[in-house]
């Protein structure tokens, strides 16, 4: 058999909108048995982010980032139309009327396909987010790590 | 034709048919056919790219009350 194709992503986006559409890529490139990495870097850090209080030392800037930043993927707002937090509201609506898949689920059949999801340590310490308040079994990895799998990369995609 | 599996993706919405697709289509040998039906109007041109593609082939495409109805057979 022939080497698998790569298709990487990297999310920098903290919309749930771009989010969703950066997932439904990666779930679909997985379907095209290619290997699929995404590279979580600044607000896209968010989707990776655990729903629950996790009680981690941190200073003064981290708890504010920490505060002030959606506790996970499905907290997220949208990229247009969020009105203050009723916009994903009705996208979720909408989503479920159309049997689409909302954002965490669309994440956890990532997972089940085993999409590589990575978080970049630089922009963590930058945020104050540590690895206990993000998903379990996640890689850290910085910029070299992503261009290896970038650089055989057959679509490589920003969002 | 000899369908050797059927896979019903009615009412679900894109990446699922695909994802679906590719899962049903693992648990098949080379040669084995597997036949789909979805209501998702973008999957004509989903199915047929992934299936070329993959090296699967084609055989046949159906139409009916909003039901697209597809058999690939694995390759």
């Amino acid at each position: 058999m022939t080497e698998k194709k790569k298709t990487t992503i990297v999310l920098f986006s903290g919309d749930y909108d771009k989010a969703m559409a950066a997932y439904i890529i990666a779930n679909g490139a997985a379907a095209y048995d290619h290997e699929v990495t995404i590279f979580h870097t600044f607000w896209g850090l968010n989707a990776l982010r655990k729903d629950a209080d996790i009680q981690v030392k941190k200073g003064f800037m981290e708890k504010m980032f920490g505060r002030m930043m959606p506790k996970g993927a499905d907290k997220m707002g949208l990229s247009k139309m969020n009105f203050a937090g009723f916009g994903p509201k009705m996208i979720k609506n909408v989503i479920k009327k159309h049997n689409a898949m909302p954002l965490p689920d669309l994440i956890d059949m990532a997972r089940e396909q085993d999409i590589k999801l990575v978080a970049c340590t630089m922009t963590m310490d930058l945020l104050g987010l540590q690895k206990e308040e993000l998903l379990d079994n996640i890689e850290y990895a910085g910029v070299a790590a992503y261009l290896g799998d970038a650089e055989e990369g057959n679509v490589n995609l920003f969002i | 034709m000899n369908i050797d599996k059927l896979l019903d993706a009615k009412g679900l919405a894109c990446p699922m048919p695909i994802v679906k697709t590719k899962k049903a289509i693992n648990e098949l040998i080379a040669g084995q056919v597997l036949e789909i039906h979805t209501t998702d109007k973008g999957a004509k041109n989903d199915l047929t790219a992934w299936a070329k593609s993959g090296g699967h082939e084609l055989l046949k495409y159906e139409e009916a009350n909003d039901v697209l109805k597809f058999w690939i057979k694995k390759g």
